[in-house]
């Protein structure tokens, strides 16, 4: 999900790799000011936060609790509050390591908990409120969490050389142990908890950060994942783990089309399923959620018979009714005329007229779902002057502000309880906090009705499926010519699609001059030297609501831009690894990512031969959320067609890399997530229903059909940035050139299913 | 009525006798290891032994397990199989979100019991109806052989 540089229409200059998305932008930070009224405050560190907290630790049993973000027992144990979600993508690892690092605690004492929604203590620099998005953790907090880590270990210190009697330069501390060497005094961060809490925090310019030298957990493979124990012994809790006193489950029947309403309702047979409480009409909020109507009950099973039984008549006369091979026709037909101008280098139609050699390709890129392995749902217990929600929690500002509109309170009176995710992918941080606002009215019209209960709202995998905020269909129609020499000298992209940020609260912040910048992004900042470049958007305007998904824009400009690439290098009769070097002079670290997969690949040798298949590899390069990715695949197929990515070899450079093995596997999972996506998976619409309903028919990647993957990662310096969606968008065009050196075809329309049978 | 065991205690359900085991495990035992990913055995995530095989609990109606006992994640992982799959999958750092995990165990547990010594068909075999949409796939290969060695 990459909300950050759309908030503050940050798009980096194409020719200028040292143009980077600032830390923080003011217009971001404005952004929930705006448009919720909420006073935000940017937490830059201890001092700014924590003067409240550490007065109230003065109290005996109180834990040490120098800053927002670290609580330290008198137990020893040292808790580090995340403020991002953690759903799979190793941020609670990433966050404890920077804090531990500074701090120079035992890996094993450290754990990690979710911080509550509180935009002015854990608000997202690069997102303007609280939320997890973008591959933005690492890059908003690891100086915050660092210089969190270092002021706690100062005030330890400063505790010690108090009771010691001993100068605090003196005192050095090593895997959780303070230590005067000349007095033989030792102690651990528990028995100074208590006096370390009555130390002044130190002042901002007086904490000193670490040098890389000194790093000993930063770079590591000393720091397994936090969230390993409790996911491997079923103690994991997620938001479909919640039980509460009293609570009901409540399983809900939605309108099968967007835009259809409730026409009537017949109860009696739900009502007469033993054990369910009451069914819920739950209107449509247009253009957010669709018309349900939730049946409650003790158990999940009872609610889902209930719901079941549910007889329902929906009026579909302002309903989306189209048909996927409409919406394909239509987004061809506009991609065949101009449209709004999102990038213009040069003069492309000029270079166009006449190219010595000319390759025109048009790409269908089908909507997708996010199908996280836990399905959407949310625990709310509402009650007359408060309201609580357990979630899986993306978005905190925006959701406990949507939230407290809903109910009817205000944003402070919701309290909103971070769990861990299933998988998210983008889904759960709802652009319109649209299943926060079907849980949040389903509580009101409960407890309307007299419902006093907490409620668990449970999506079956089918709700989730086929509940919209897909990635957006695209069609990319693209011409570019070469000149005599095999030089490109001329681009035009021409693109279809919903806009993921209109009809939204982010749209004043996303869309500048009509275009949305996550429908180009990819695209209209290449950094591939094209001297004349010009990009065309055409924006459709569907009532079918669609969101990021693990790499946004990229998820279809990459695999476009790439493939085109490789077509272009082939009609040049270069080698597609020089033809790209050749363009990317000026981008260093473009070069550093594409020569390392191509060389730890192998690139230009033959491959092994394999008895009755055929085989090739490809390759790609994209750079996403200020990472850059190069991935090589290698690919047989059968007689009949059939596919097998053998294996991809992946080389990333993500700045500082906090934790290799976290990033080794997002790289992991990023390749194969995509490769379901371009293998197999699509969203279709038979007269405005979405077909797929389950596993059954939106196919995921299995075990065996995973590729061998090696990740290589780019050692450096620069700033950390995000693992969590750049691996992603890279492999699909990997593979398809991968397909073109096997078999000579090009799959242009998305997914490839049989495409290489026929 | 219905009665079973789970992880060898005695439980009774005296309610719909179609409703699935994973119900009845999560909601009425309270043992929530064991997840819910699509509810027609088409991702694994429900997977629990009974009496020793793997099967998805969110067809296997509560009837089906009568006179029978279910093991599911939280007792799984305390026998010398269970433990090494336990060890393994930590040591490798397998996990992301977590969610099918408990599934992917307990059906390399169920691998692994019966074959110790397992190549890498014999666990496309057993493990390709557990879905991972983190796609760990690589790892949980990989943790699958070091717990194998691990209990030779």
């Amino acid at each position: 999900m990459g909300i950050m540089n759309r908030l503050a229409g940050q798009t980096p200059n194409a020719d200028d790799s040292s143009t980077r998305a600032p830390l923080i932008n003011v217009s971001r930070r404005g952004f929930l000011q705006t448009t919720g009224g909420l006073a935000l405050g940017i937490c830059f560190g201890p001092v700014a936060c924590t003067s409240e907290k550490a007065a109230v630790s003065a109290a005996d049993v109180a834990p040490f609790v120098p800053n927002a973000f670290l609580r330290i027992g008198a137990d020893n144990s040292v808790t580090v509050i995340a403020k991002f979600l953690e759903m799979g993508q190793g941020t609670f690892t990433g966050l404890a390591t920077l804090a531990a690092e500074e701090l120079d605690a035992d890996w094993a004492q450290v754990s990690v908990e979710g911080a509550p929604a509180d935009a002015k203590k854990y608000a997202n620099s690069l997102l303007g409120g609280q939320g997890t998005g973008g591959s933005t953790a690492m890059a908003d907090a690891h100086l915050q969490m660092r210089t969190a880590g270092a002021s706690a270990r100062a005030m330890l210190v400063a505790a010690a050389a108090e009771q010691w009697k001993v100068p605090a330069g003196e005192i050095t501390v090593t895997k959780g142990v303070i230590r005067h060497a000349a007095s033989r005094k030792e102690a651990s961060f528990g028995q100074f908890a208590e006096s370390a809490a009555k130390q002044p925090v130190p002042a901002a310019e007086a904490i000193k950060l670490k040098e890389p030298k000194d790093f000993t957990l930063i770079g590591s493979t000393a720091t397994p994942r936090k969230d390993s124990k409790a996911k491997t012994d079923g103690t994991a809790i997620f938001t479909q783990d919640i039980k509460l006193d009293g609570m009901l489950v409540a399983v809900l029947a939605h309108a099968p089309k967007w835009g259809a309403t409730i026409k009537s309702v017949d109860e009696t047979a739900a009502r007469a399923v033993a054990g369910v409480i009451d069914v819920i009409r739950v209107d449509a909020v247009p253009g957010t959620t669709r018309a349900a109507v939730a049946v409650l009950a003790k158990n999940t099973w009872v609610a889902k018979q209930g719901r079941d039984a549910l007889v329902i008549e929906w009026d579909e006369s302002a309903a989306f009714t189209k048909g996927s091979d409409d919406i394909f026709k239509e987004f061809k037909t506009l991609t065949g005329k101009p449209g709004t101008v999102a990038a213009t280098r040069g003069d492309a139609a000029a270079a166009l007229k006449k190219p010595a050699k000319a390759v025109e390709a048009v790409y269908e890129f089908p909507y997708l779902s996010h199908a996280p392995m836990e399905p959407l749902n949310c625990v709310v217990d509402l009650k007359a002057d408060s309201c609580t929600i357990w979630n899986g929690e993306q978005f905190h500002t925006i959701d406990q502000m949507v939230a407290a509109g809903v109910v009817g309170l205000k944003p402070e009176q919701v309290t909103i309880k971070q769990v861990y995710a299933g998988g998210s992918f983008g889904r759960r941080a709802s652009s319109k906090s649209d299943f926060i606002v079907e849980a949040t009215s389903l509580a009101k019209a409960a407890r309307a009705k007299g419902v006093e209960a907490p409620i668990k709202m449970v999506w079956m995998r089918e709700d989730d499926m086929r509940g919209g905020y897909y990635r957006p269909a695209f069609v990319h129609a693209i011409k570019a010519g070469l000149d005599r020499d095999g030089k490109l000298t001329g681009w035009q992209s021409r693109l279809a699609g919903q806009s993921i940020a209109k009809g939204t609260p982010l749209e004043q912040f996303m869309v500048h001059n009509g275009v949305d910048h996550t429908s180009v992004e990819g695209v209209s900042d290449t950094r591939y030297a094209i001297d004349n470049l010009q990009v065309e958007l055409h924006t459709v305007d569907y009532p079918l609501p669609v969101l990021w998904w693990r790499s946004v824009g990229h998820t279809h400009s990459a695999y476009a831009m790439e493939t085109m690439i490789d077509e272009l290098a082939h009609a040049a009769g270069k080698d597609p690894v020089a033809f790209r070097r050749t363009l990317l002079e000026k981008q260093p670290r473009h070069l550093k990512v594409l020569e390392l997969a191509a060389e730890k690949s192998g690139w230009g040798t033959p491959l092994a031969e394999i008895a009755g298949k055929k085989r090739g590899r490809g390759i790609a390069v994209h750079e996403s959320f200020n990472t850059y990715v190069a991935e090589v695949a290698e690919v047989s197929i059968d007689e009949d067609g059939v596919l097998k990515v053998d294996r991809v070899v992946c080389a990333v450079d993500c700045g500082l890399a906090i934790n290799p093995d976290v990033i080794k596997a997002q790289m992991e999972g990023g390749i194969g997530y995509g490769l379901a996506a371009i293998l197999k998976s699509e969203i279709t619409f038979d007269k405005g229903a979405v077909v797929q309903g389950n596993f059954g028919e939106y196919t995921p990647l299995r075990i065996n059909e995973m590729p061998v993957i090696e990740v290589h990662i780019v050692a450096s310096a620069e700033k950390p940035t995000g693992v969590g969606e750049p691996g992603t968008p890279v492999v699909g065009p990997a593979v398809a050139n991968a397909v073109y050196a096997a078999v000579g075809k090009r799959i242009r329309k998305l997914p490839f299913g049989d495409q290489l049978s026929a | 009525m219905t009665e079973l065991s789970i992880n060898g205690v005695k439980k009774t359900h005296d309610g719909d006798p179609a409703m699935p085991l994973l119900w009845f495990i999560r909601d009425e035992v309270g043992l929530t290891g064991t997840k819910f990913g699509c509810g027609v055995a088409q991702c694994g995530a429900c997977t629990v032994h009974l009496d020793g095989n793997a099967i998805r609990s969110c067809v296997t109606p509560v009837a089906a397990a009568a006179g029978k006992n279910v093991v599911t994640i939280e007792n799984a992982v305390t026998d010398k199989v269970g433990a090494a799959v336990q060890a393994s999958w930590r040591k490798l750092d397998v996990v992301q979100c977590g969610y099918c995990q408990s599934g992917q165990m307990m059906s390399a547990v169920a691998l692994l019991t019966r074959n110790k010594t397992p190549n890498d068909e014999d666990i496309d075999v057993a493990m390709s109806g557990n879905v991972c949409r983190c796609a760990t796939y690589v790892r949980i290969r990989a943790a699958i052989h070091d717990a194998a060695k691990a209990l030779a």
